[in-house]
């Protein structure tokens, strides 16, 4: 009931924003056009309606081989009316990823910075992004499905050299 | 990020800035110093370092720096079956590991479309309260201890060892318990273990009481915490603050309440709420926890249902031994889960469960096969940090560690 309304508010505004929405046990997501994406939290956060005024979490999903590889979801819940809903964005590229949620919840900005860490999407107009949970100057982002999970390569005597010069140590 | 050789004087206000991460502005270079406050600091509850810019005893601003206990936890449960990842979410918050269980198991249960039989949730219940119990009592112990009120610490690790032990009865381990699993609990539980609680629950009160006779009143307390770190309703919402510290802010929200799960509408308790929103009343909302966490282990101890504590999916739930010598199918189950385990279909679910230090969820998306693709959590510490800078600033730098105690953190949940 409250999951139609959502659509109803949004669309009426903003006609193009929904691109796709989805019902999966009793969890709503609404896939949200990147450009208009600020748009629309703030309408969810401002409508008397609404009022989700909550923005419990982000979280990106990494989805190769599939394109658009990068979605960036957006868990927000309404204290009043006590209702939860997602927003979910397709990212392409992962350096041109949404606009910063930042300006309408202030916990955007620190929420996107772990996003930036382990996910490497970069969120416009968020200037806090940087290395947060990995030292300065980690190389890639672990939790992208190419990363490789740490175990060390075997070596054997047919590809040895091949292995070799690509494992990171110190040399002279 | 500073090093070791930089010295302050050296570096100018841009190379500064670009140095210490653009998390933190730095207001007066020349006139302030800049203290770098852990990672090893006793009362930042873990290895929290804070980078604080003090204009002499004054915090103008600060800003945190994590990860120095980051394992990778969401990236390697990719790699495990459902079962098997599991173990993992007992090292995040490993002071309320239940919470976690209960958060991770409701995800995949969840996404699995299974319900748990209701002696299994009320378990469930019965173990997160206790495990709420013990975490408040680290969290008393510490906090008390931060303000150099030493006897309440060692008072408080004594009634948590009980708990612990509670643990280990039905378990077999006092932290790591990884006792919930998908579709019900790893056993029943032991014989002993409801007069145990039983007993826990007769003591427990005239001991709260000893706690607040040393502390509630004592003007040294007092005096440390009263108006100190004070957040509004509407920052608190803002910065993303849940759990004891958003209803000490005055907003009534908890997810027991709101959301019930696994049962919770059946047992009747209060959510304490009050409005200043200063370290000392965050304080007193904890301490009325422990009180309606006493209620709910009441009534879910009078009401425990009969019955088998594992749904009997057994395409998800191994099989019991004694069907073992009997059941070709059974054999072929167990073998099916503990070589591959359960596949979940495809999809994403995100549930959320009231834990110690505030709202708990866990972000689940399966892709049809026997490993999670992608597991998160909504770590409340990590996002009750943001709050942080907001609420120290313009307070004195002993105030902070009161503050850091107040808003309870794990680091090891921060930074999985």
């Amino acid at each position: 009931m409250r999951d139609k309304l959502v659509v109803e508010k949004i669309t009426a505004v903003f006609p193009d924003a929904i691109e796709e929405e989805l019902d999966f046990r009793g969890e709503k997501t609404l896939y949200i056009q990147p450009q208009q994406l600020t748009a629309v939290c703030r309408l969810l956060r401002d409508d008397p309606a609404l009022q989700y005024n909550f923005l419990s979490d982000i979280c990106a999903d990494d989805m190769l081989p599939e394109f658009p590889r990068f979605a960036v979801n957006y868990h927000l819940y309404s204290i009043p009316f006590n209702h939860r809903l997602r927003l979910r964005v397709n990212v392409e590229d992962p350096d041109e990823g949404p606009e910063t949620v930042g300006t309408v919840w202030p916990v955007g900005t620190w929420l996107e910075m772990e996003v930036w860490d382990l996910m490497g999407i970069r969120f416009k107009g968020n200037n806090s992004l940087r290395r947060l949970f990995l030292p300065e100057d980690w190389q890639g982002h672990p939790l992208r499905k190419d990363y490789p999970l740490g175990y060390e390569e075997v070596q054997f005597s047919f590809n040895w050299e091949a292995i070799d010069a690509k494992k990171p140590y110190a040399r002279d | 990020m500073l090093t070791r050789s930089d010295t302050v004087q050296e570096l100018t206000i841009e190379e500064l800035r670009a140095k210490v991460g653009t998390g933190m502005e730095i207001m007066d270079a020349e006139e302030h110093m800049l203290l770098s406050m852990g990672p090893q600091h006793p009362s930042t509850h873990g290895v929290l370092r804070l980078l604080v810019e003090l204009d002499g005893e004054t915090v103008v601003n600060l800003a945190p720096d994590i990860g120095f206990l980051h394992t990778g936890i969401e990236k390697s449960m990719e790699s495990k079956t459902y079962t098997k990842a599991l173990v993992m979410t007992d090292r995040m918050d490993y002071l309320s590991p239940m919470s976690n269980n209960l958060g991770y198991i409701m995800a995949v249960e969840k996404l699995l479309g299974i319900e748990p039989p209701p002696r299994a949730q009320a378990i469930r219940v019965i173990l997160t309260e206790l495990a709420r119990i013990s975490s408040h009592l680290v969290w008393l112990g510490t906090h008390a201890l931060d303000l150099a009120a030493m006897t309440v610490f060692l008072y408080c690790f004594r009634e948590r060892e009980y708990i612990l032990d509670l643990f280990e009865m039905v378990s077999g381990q006092r932290m790591m318990v990884s006792y919930f699993r998908p579709g019900g609990v790893w056993r029943d539980l032991p014989e002993e273990f409801v007069p145990a609680v039983r007993h826990f629950l007769d003591f427990f009160p005239a001991r709260l009481a000893d706690y607040e006779a040393l502390l509630t009143h004592n003007p040294i307390f007092l005096r440390r915490t009263k108006g100190i770190g004070v957040i509004s309703a509407e920052d608190a919402i803002a910065w993303g603050l849940t759990g004891p510290s958003l209803r000490a802010s005055g907003v009534n929200w908890d997810i027991r309440k709101a959301q019930p799960y696994s049962g919770y509408e059946q047992y009747e308790f209060d959510v304490p709420v009050m409005t200043d929103g200063d370290v000392y009343t965050r304080y007193l909302v904890r301490l009325e926890e422990f009180r309606q966490s006493m209620r709910i282990l009441h009534q879910a101890l009078d009401k425990l249902p009969d019955g088998p504590v594992n749904s009997d999916d057994r395409k998800i739930v191994p099989p019991p031994r004694s069907e073992l010598g009997t059941s070709m199918e059974a054999v072929i189950h167990h073998f099916k889960l503990w070589t591959e385990g359960f596949k979940a279909p495809k999809g994403f679910v995100y549930q959320s469960v009231e834990s110690p230090r505030g709202e708990f969820a866990c972000y689940l998306r399966g892709d049809g096969g026997p490993k999670p693709a992608r597991v998160h959590f909504r770590a409340p510490s990590y996002v009750n940090l943001a709050s942080l800078p907001k609420m120290a600033k313009n307070l004195f730098v002993a105030d902070l560690v009161a503050i850091i105690g107040s808003i309870d953190i794990v680091l090891g949940e921060i930074d999985r």
